[in-house]
């Protein structure tokens, strides 16, 4: 209860705080418009401001606040290195390119930076990596660091688990699993959802009705819980063989998926399948293969690529989730999900050292750093190719 | 209103047969399980009389529309079946009406936890992200709006364990403010029961408060160029009044499909989070029967989660029609 006394004091102080900022300008101004007509909430966001600016200087200097001083490190360190993208971005490249970069946002330039580099760690990872996913050490439970101090080793620089691998080699592994499974996913999911969207936008009639009314029944289950349900099948199916289970694990998300990517295919469709030129394109007796890829599809790139951006979180999201349940990707993969479920119980270890706690962490991050920086890069697409200015 | 009521009616069977629908896929989705229980609960060297009793224990024996039948009759009068892992004892032991528990026993309780975890979290969740929502589009294009919308992107972005874990470090284990495990046991009080369920609603706050916020922010903007916004602004009054007075009413039927929409969403939120707290509550329950393959609990846990996922968009789709007068007199 303390705490809830300790936030109510804080609040009346700052509020308080706020109406002496407003009048003290006032006074000090000579009444200037400025103060004057400033609402008392803006006074307020004023002073809550420089309290938290001041605040987060107080804490910077504690002993304790470890996570704290990386978490502030870490925010000033990517938004750097995204300035810097930027900047190269506005200076190298092409004409279309560098105008591109121009109009970025600073959020968005950080999302293209983080998802480059997830990208080559995918791709690469078999020869970035220094150790094999499975292999095992002797060292087990190393903390990360490479500080023998403090329980590290300088050749297992991000540490090992407990049964002793080693943590960095799994961690860029785990971008080539988790996030290529993702991918695949979203890549199959919108096969078929986009070929049956824009089917029944182009046909319509009884195939609309027959895919609209299935594709309604399959969305009233919610999508983990289906997942779920059917990943229960799926291991009764695979048996022992895990690799079955994983490509089972990519048909089913894939499936669920597609019903969402089915839905905006289909609407963005019915509104392209109405315009003059489709007309045109049926008198000159054009082929629905025709229609689809080379009429309706052009002019639904936008919206369908803002959807593959978020659709690509929620199955990257919804993979990870499975995995941290433990019926997602299997154990000799090295995968983020798995691994933030393996970790967990070191952040109980926080307060003796703040390392060990940083083991769940890292691969949590890992999935969480990658959805913000598509989710920044789609915000900005979608704020762009909408004209929208608020 | 003769009107509304048929609307309504309408949306109430239109729902139950979704439910019914639902339930067909479920049960076959469950029998495409290779092989059949009773192989499966006694495994490679179970003589076949032993497999033949239990699958007459279970009623296996019948063709799937009758056992369908049974199912969802069963259902209807709440009786949800016995769970498999339970089962398993009882032909054993002999007796004909099986000691194992039910899976109504074994639910009941749990339900009501998860729906106190929901509860709690939308009392806390939904008062915070509308009035956040409206702060935001009050002070639009502002160093609180941008802030407030990055942090919006990233809680919906992250995975509910990474926030589940950040929440524990900070709120538990750095601070020991609350606990980070929710052991809740029966005849607990409810100050301390409130106070273990207070670290999985936060986090289930943080996950569903961010779209919640954003569609508010966006709805109460979308209306601000209106001439009759325009007007009240003229008049002199202030832009809090315009926005709370003028601006929000209007704005309610799409601010109300999203909250229901979110709650909605925190039902499936839930699984992964009881997870993470050991919480006793159905999302765990679900999960640990999906492991075990234990069907009757998982086939009841499926329909529970698809009755409330349904409900609650039955629930949008009708309140968004009560709160707007031209969808309440269709034309």
């Amino acid at each position: 209860m303390s705490v809830l006394v300790w936030i109510a004091a804080i609040l009346a102080a700052l509020l308080a705080g706020g109406w002496a900022f407003r009048f003290a300008g006032q006074t000090a101004t000579g009444n200037k418009p400025y103060f004057r007509d400033m609402p008392f909430a803006v006074a307020f966001g004023y002073v809550a401001a420089a309290a938290a600016i001041l605040g987060g200087l107080w804490l910077w200097f504690q002993p304790g606040a470890v996570f704290f001083r990386w978490a502030v490190q870490g925010f000033v360190i990517s938004a750097i290195a995204a300035f810097i993208f930027r900047l190269a971005g506005r200076h190298v490249g092409t004409e279309g390119t560098r105008k591109m970069f121009r109009q970025m946002p600073l959020t968005a330039a950080f999302g293209i930076l983080v998802i480059l580099i997830y990208a080559v760690l995918a791709i690469f990872a078999g020869v970035i990596a220094p150790y094999e996913q499975a292999q095992v050490f002797t060292g087990v439970n190393i903390l990360p660091g490479g500080d023998p101090a403090t329980g590290g080793d300088p050749a297992h620089p991000l540490g090992t688990d407990q049964i002793g691998r080693d943590l960095l080699t799994r961690l860029i592994y785990g971008a080539q699993n988790t996030v290529g499974i993702a991918f695949v996913t979203t890549c199959l999911a919108f096969l078929l959802g986009g070929t049956f969207g824009f089917l029944a936008a182009v046909i319509g009639g009884w195939l609309d009705n027959v895919l609209s009314r299935m594709v309604d029944v399959l969305m009233a289950i919610p999508s983990l819980i289906f997942a779920l349900l059917l990943m229960t099948i799926a291991s009764a199916w695979a048996g022992s063989q895990q690799w079955l289970l994983t490509i089972y694990m990519i048909l089913i998300i894939a499936v669920i998926d597609s019903t969402r990517v089915f839905r905006l295919a289909r609407a963005v469709g019915q509104n392209i399948v109405v315009m003059d030129y489709i007309e045109a394109a049926k008198l000159r007796g054009e082929g629905m293969s025709y229609l689809i890829f080379k009429e309706v599809l052009p002019n639904a790139t936008a919206p369908l690529l803002a959807e593959f951006g978020l659709r690509f979180c929620f199955v990257f999201l919804t993979i990870a989730a499975l995995s941290f349940l433990g019926v997602g990707i299997q154990p000799p993969l090295a995968d983020w999900g798995t691994m933030v479920r393996d970790l967990a119980q070191f952040i109980n270890f926080a307060q003796f050292s703040p390392l060990a706690a940083a083991l769940p962490l890292m691969a949590a991050g890992a999935i969480a750093l990658l959805t913000v920086a598509v989710n920044f890069v789609v915000d900005w697409m979608l704020h762009r190719s909408s004209g929208l200015k608020d | 209103m003769s009107s509304l009521l048929r609307i309504i009616a309408q949306r109430l069977l239109l729902g139950v047969l979704t439910l019914f629908i639902v339930s067909i896929i479920i049960f076959t989705a469950v029998n495409m399980l290779p092989g059949d229980f009773a192989q499966a609960i006694l495994g490679q060297s179970a003589t076949d009389e032993a497999v033949a009793a239990i699958r007459r224990d279970l009623g296996l024996d019948q063709p799937p529309i009758t056992r369908y039948w049974v199912w969802l009759t069963d259902t209807l009068s709440g009786d949800l079946g016995t769970s498999f892992a339970q089962a398993n004892f009882a032909s054993f032991t002999g007796s004909e009406t099986g000691g194992g528990t039910t899976v109504m026993a074994q639910i009941a309780p749990r339900f009501e936890n998860t729906l106190f975890l929901a509860g709690v979290t939308a009392l806390i969740a939904v008062p915070f992200a509308v009035g956040l929502g409206i702060l935001a589009a009050l002070f639009r294009n502002s160093a609180f709006d941008k802030g407030s919308n990055m942090f919006a992107l990233t809680s919906i972005s992250s995975p509910e364990f990474f926030v589940a874990y950040i929440l524990i470090l900070f709120l538990a284990v750095l601070n020991p403010i609350l606990p980070s495990l929710s052991n809740i046991y029966e005849g607990m009080g409810f100050g301390e029961r409130l106070q273990k369920t207070l670290l999985p609603a936060l986090t289930l706050t943080l996950v569903v408060t961010a779209h919640m916020m954003r569609m508010t922010r966006a709805a109460i903007i979308s209306l601000l160029a209106s001439p009759y916004i325009e007007m009240a602004r003229l008049k002199g009054m202030k832009p809090m009044r315009v926005i709370v007075h003028h601006a929000l009413p209007n704005a309610l039927a799409p601010i109300i499909n999203v909250v229901a929409l979110n709650l909605a969403y925190l039902i499936t939120g839930v699984v992964v989070v009881e997870v993470v707290f050991v919480y006793p509550g159905i999302g765990q329950l679900f999960v640990d029967s999906v492991k075990i393959r234990d069907i009757p609990v998982v086939q009841a846990c499926c329909l529970i989660f698809a009755a409330a996922y349904i409900l609650l968009n039955l629930m949008a789709d009708i309140l968004s029609i009560l709160s707007n007068p031209r969808l309440r007199h269709p034309k």
